[in-house]
């Protein structure tokens, strides 16, 4: 069953009782809010999403309510609650939507070491991924919502799961975060995108999500294999220029964007460096995005003749 | 469907043969429980040992195997760190002895299996405890504590150094000179420690405690933190020591009761044992009963601290909540603070700890940490 199945009533029913059952890739979230910029957002941005059933293992369970208290009518906070704790600073209530989406990402990156998770975004093509890792402000996700728009499938915006055993990289196929001056250039790029609403002022500056292509939901549970590490760069009126980088150097780098590489230790390094020898390397920078399909999809028909 | 509620964590380790019968809501309430009880990973060495893994449901056994990860990785570091620490303190005339986690990895004794720790607990002769500080600092471990109100109280009062930071590696030490705090109702020579420490290989500087002071130890930590978030791992530990040691060390047992009146420390040690009994079902054997009972306080201060600790010691988590386990929780905190030391000291001490809280100091002192 998916999300859009629900009635109104439903959702809310749920995200306010039992807890709203989710599954994302190889995880199961249950979420419980009361706030009801929660509840728009995840029907509109996960509507595609598959709902879980009563047998299914629930890794992660998240609150996300109101901190009680004065506050609540003066100034109203939202904090995250995971297993009793609450692990962030409350925020603001009008940022609820986005703490609700880092929040998840948290839950991930800071409890699973079966996989070395990469700080990255994941696209797809003919079987074949392209790793984009990067420092924020890089134009990461900006040029991941336009390839996927554009022929890539989105495995993730943000975490790269790379597996121990196999060396594939997983999917989590969630909203896409966008930020700042990219909302305007990938509304303006994909108008038939939907977007959630924008919350102002929070610690990145203005933020909202993108729904994922629901195709790309449905295929959640297909891994694929790493073909290219790719560091992108964003620079205002530059022309596409990609640079072959050492994998060495690139492993380095992965390494240091990486949330679990020193926990992993040995099978840590093992991973990408087997990660590294099966891709080709490069820096990307870029200004227009269809420059930038172009060069994917230069790399793709390569790599498949 | 209601949520299960309550701990299903210790009867895990008391009952293991029922584990196959929860249910999925049940798997994901123990794990829950067991990440907020800092027992995940002992949790997954426990399932591993029993071979529950093909019994999980499916995708639960990730979290256990993920917390597996965190616990070879610390082992490693923590070699390597015992190995700095031991080098910085070469040329000193004091035994190191480890402590509590530390202790249990590198003597390689059955609690370490699985458990992971943030800082490392070591023990020195209190005449040398200068000379050690400047020692560490000299290779490159600063003040973790940069209040200067916090500073004197721990140097004044307490059985150890503020907490040192390593400067390039992050990591915590605490220095000891002996188990519990000088002016506690429980105040232990530390000299007394010394004289049973144990080298982890023979000629070896590196030394843990005996394996009497090791339980007593465990015992007294429990009950002198006031803070329970450890309490269960606390106790689970005690309870391998001891399941260990009675097989291990010839005439354990009446040493152990015995050692417990030396040092003071019978009252812990049978509060204690009677909890580990309660949860893990480990008992001094049946012919020293009437020496264990000789142990106990009077019948008031039992039934409290059997009310107490029995509530106290669940897992710290939202199903394991009620007034009764708070109260529980508050009357061994305020227990704990009577006991470190006398009344007058305690009220200053919470009163100022109370004003730090409301009007937090602005910009510590930055040449403390220097």
């Amino acid at each position: 069953m998916l999300l859009h199945e629900l009635t109104q009533a439903e959702l809310a029913h749920r995200l306010r009782g039992d807890g709203l059952g989710l599954r994302s890739g190889p995880f199961g979230f249950r979420i419980r809010s009361r706030v009801p910029h929660v509840f728009q957002g995840l029907g509109l941005l996960y509507a595609a999403s598959p709902l879980l059933g009563d047998a299914d293992f629930i890794d992660f369970d998240l609150s996300l309510d109101l901190v009680p208290g004065v506050r609540r009518w003066l100034r109203p906070q939202v904090h995250f609650v995971f297993d009793g704790t609450t692990p962030f600073e409350p925020l603001p209530a009008d940022h609820a939507y986005p703490l609700l989406e880092w929040s998840m990402n948290w839950c991930i990156s800071a409890h699973v070491h079966d996989s070395l998770l990469l700080h990255s975004a994941v696209v797809e093509r003919g079987g074949l991924a392209a790793i984009l890792p990067a420092p924020p402000g890089s134009g990461k996700s900006t040029l991941c919502a336009g390839l996927i728009h554009r022929g890539w499938r989105l495995l993730s915006d943000e975490l790269g799961m790379v597996s121990l055993q196999d060396g594939s990289v997983g999917a989590l196929v969630r909203p896409v975060s966008l930020k700042n001056e990219s909302l305007a250039v990938v509304r303006s790029y994909v108008p038939d995108a939907v977007f959630n609403r924008v919350s102002v002022g929070t610690s990145k500056g203005s933020v909202t999500h993108m729904r994922a292509p629901s195709d790309h939901v449905a295929r959640m549970a297909d891994p694929a294999r790493p073909r290219w590490v790719i560091f992108p760069r964003y620079v205002a009126g530059s022309p596409p220029v990609l640079t072959p980088r050492s994998r060495a150097d690139s492993l380095l780098e992965l390494g240091r964007n990486a949330f679990n590489y020193t926990v992993l230790g040995r099978p840590g390094f093992e991973a990408l460096a087997n990660l590294v020898t099966g891709s080709d390397c490069y820096d990307f920078q870029y200004s227009q995005l269809d420059d930038a399909v172009a060069t994917f999809d230069g790399l793709l028909h390569r790599a498949q003749p | 469907m209601t949520a299960p509620r309550g701990d299903l964590l210790t009867p895990l380790w008391r009952h293991p043969r029922q584990a196959p019968e929860l249910s999925v809501r049940e798997w994901e309430l123990v794990i829950s429980q067991a990440r907020c009880a800092r027992l995940l990973s002992r949790l997954a060495q426990h399932g591993a040992d029993l071979g529950l893994v093909d019994r999980l449901p499916r995708g639960a056994w990730r979290h256990l195997d993920s917390e597996l990860a965190v616990v070879a990785r610390q082992r490693a570091a923590v070699h390597w760190e015992v190995d700095c620490i031991t080098r910085a303190l070469a040329h000193l005339d004091t035994p190191v002895v480890l402590l509590k986690g530390a202790a249990y990895l590198m003597a390689d004794l059955p609690p370490a299996r699985g458990r992971v720790f943030n800082d490392i607990d070591i023990l020195v002769d209190r005449r040398q405890i200068d000379a050690v500080e400047s020692a560490l600092m000299a290779a490159g471990w600063i003040a973790h504590e940069r209040d200067a109100y916090n500073q004197r109280y721990y140097r004044t009062w307490m059985h150890e150094l503020p907490p040192l930071l390593h400067v390039a590696r992050g990591s915590v030490i605490d220095v000891h000179h002996t188990i519990t705090p000088p002016t506690s109702r429980f105040a232990v020579d530390g000299a007394l420690l010394l004289q049973q420490v144990r080298p982890l290989h023979l000629g070896d500087r590196v030394t843990v405690l005996g394996p009497l002071d090791m339980v007593l130890h465990s015992a007294a930590h429990l009950f002198g933190e006031g803070e329970f978030d450890h309490g269960l791992r606390d106790l689970l530990d005690m309870d391998d020591l001891l399941r260990h040691f009675q097989v291990t060390e010839p005439e354990f047992w009446p040493q152990l009761l015995a050692r417990s009146q030396e040092l003071g420390l019978q009252v812990p040690l049978y509060h204690a044992l009677v909890q580990v009994h309660r949860l893990f079902g480990t008992l001094p054997p049946a012919p020293l009963a009437a020496a264990f009972q000789s142990l106990q306080p009077n019948a008031v201060s039992r039934r409290a601290m059997g009310w107490a600790l029995g509530r106290a010691l669940q897992p710290i988590h939202p199903a394991c909540a009620s007034v009764e386990t708070s109260l529980a929780r508050f009357a061994l905190y305020v227990r704990s603070h009577w006991l470190r030391m006398p009344a007058h000291l305690v009220i200053r001490h919470l009163a100022r700890k109370a004003w730090m809280r409301w009007f937090p100091p602005k910009d510590p002192d930055p040449t403390l940490t220097v």
